[in-house]
């Protein structure tokens, strides 16, 4: 399978995701009294999803430009740590000129998908994987705009969930094969559920991000330095990659776990 | 909302761009600082990691359906499923948790 391919099918879920994340914005700006194309516009030009929600309603207040600019920066700059990450994962092809076009496409999703598939990006893999979130991003916009609220409370509740599960997804396996991303996401995590309980100061969630990972990161990097063979190119720390995504683990644990018997478990 | 709206737009479509971009075509070479690589890789699952934890239990207004999806996903996932399967599954605990 050629790299662009590759790209567009790990792009799926993310494209799935943002569908029903994008819904709730195309909702939000219809009922705030933005035009459909003004709601759609402004998800296809920012793509992303705590940055638009904060612009519009600053848009629908008439607030000041610079509250605009600020609040953009604040709960936007995680990914200027996402894209200094991201550059250390790229290949030699991925050329400034590509990282003028693509820069706009990375989101949280995105990035966590190219940075820890454990080897370089090449653009066009990359290019492959912004396809469908960015469709996904744009067309469930326009149709939360358009449609309003028809889908049961019931659905778009557990759609909420989705983008959550992705992440889960993608930084539980890596714990299993490694003791130094184990340890990082444990700090992580904690000091993310200090911050969002503790009652001395209010913090927005894109500076606790920010906060977390910095901190945990660089207790991991103090404690397990990669080695001088693995650069920061998204493999998974402390291993030779050579995973074939974890397929025999998933054999370990065939018919042990049915999903519905985690349902049941959850009530 | 007449011409405001565009320049509400580009200023927060200019912010978000520069965010992203201005870092990621500043650092065109490998980092040579062995501390910084080693702090990097570990940014994504940090990253993950703190963006899920708490806030997933509070996307569905019901700790209890909220925590069946987040059960789900951690099995699924330590047993090496998907991204989609998982993401999928999990939507699907919330859903049917939250029949009762």
């Amino acid at each position: 399978m050629n790299s662009l391919k590759k790209g567009i099918l790990d792009g799926l879920p993310i494209g799935l995701g943002y569908l029903a994340v994008s819904f709730s914005f195309g909702i939000l700006g219809t009922n705030s009294g933005l035009k459909v194309w003004q709601t759609v516009l402004i998800s296809m030009i920012n793509v992303t999803s705590a940055g638009q929600f904060a612009g519009l309603n600053i848009m629908i207040a008439m607030g000041s430009y610079v509250e605009m600019i600020i609040s953009q920066l604040v709960i936007n700059s995680r990914y200027s740590l996402m894209s200094v990450s991201l550059s250390q994962s790229v290949d030699k092809g991925f050329t400034t000129k590509y990282r003028i076009l693509f820069g706009q496409f990375v989101t949280d999703e995105i990035f966590a998908v190219a940075s820890s598939r454990g080897e370089d990006v090449g653009r066009r893999y990359f290019l492959g994987l912004c396809v469908l979130p960015y469709i996904g991003w744009s067309l469930g916009t326009f149709l939360g705009a358009v449609s309003g609220n028809i889908l049961p409370d019931s659905i778009s509740t557990s759609l909420n969930v989705a983008l959550y599960g992705m992440f889960i997804a993608i930084f539980i396996p890596p714990m299993k094969k490694a003791l130094s991303v184990t340890v990082v996401v444990l700090i992580s995590v904690g000091i993310s559920v200090f911050l969002y309980f503790q009652p001395f100061f209010e913090i927005s969630a894109g500076t606790s991000v920010i906060i977390c990972a910095v901190v945990a990161s660089f207790i991991g990097a103090i404690l397990f330095p990669v080695k001088d063979s693995d650069d920061a190119s998204g493999k998974t720390p402390g291993e030779d990659v050579s995973e074939g995504s974890g397929a025999p683990k998933a054999a370990l644990c065939e018919g042990s776990h049915t999903p519905g018997e985690e349902v049941r478990d959850g009530q | 909302m007449g011409n405001e709206f565009f320049i509400y737009l580009a200023v927060m479509a200019v912010s978000t761009y520069l965010v992203r971009t201005v870092p990621f075509v500043a650092i065109s070479h490998k980092i040579k600082s062995r501390f910084i690589r080693s702090l990097l890789t570990y940014v994504p699952y940090a990253v993950l990691s703190a963006m899920t934890v708490p806030s997933i239990f509070f996307q569905t207004g019901s700790l209890l359906t909220a925590t069946a999806g987040f059960v789900t996903a951690l099995i699924l996932s330590l047993c090496g499923r998907s991204l989609i399967t998982v993401a999928f599954f999990s939507c699907l605990a919330v859903f049917v948790t939250g029949l009762f």
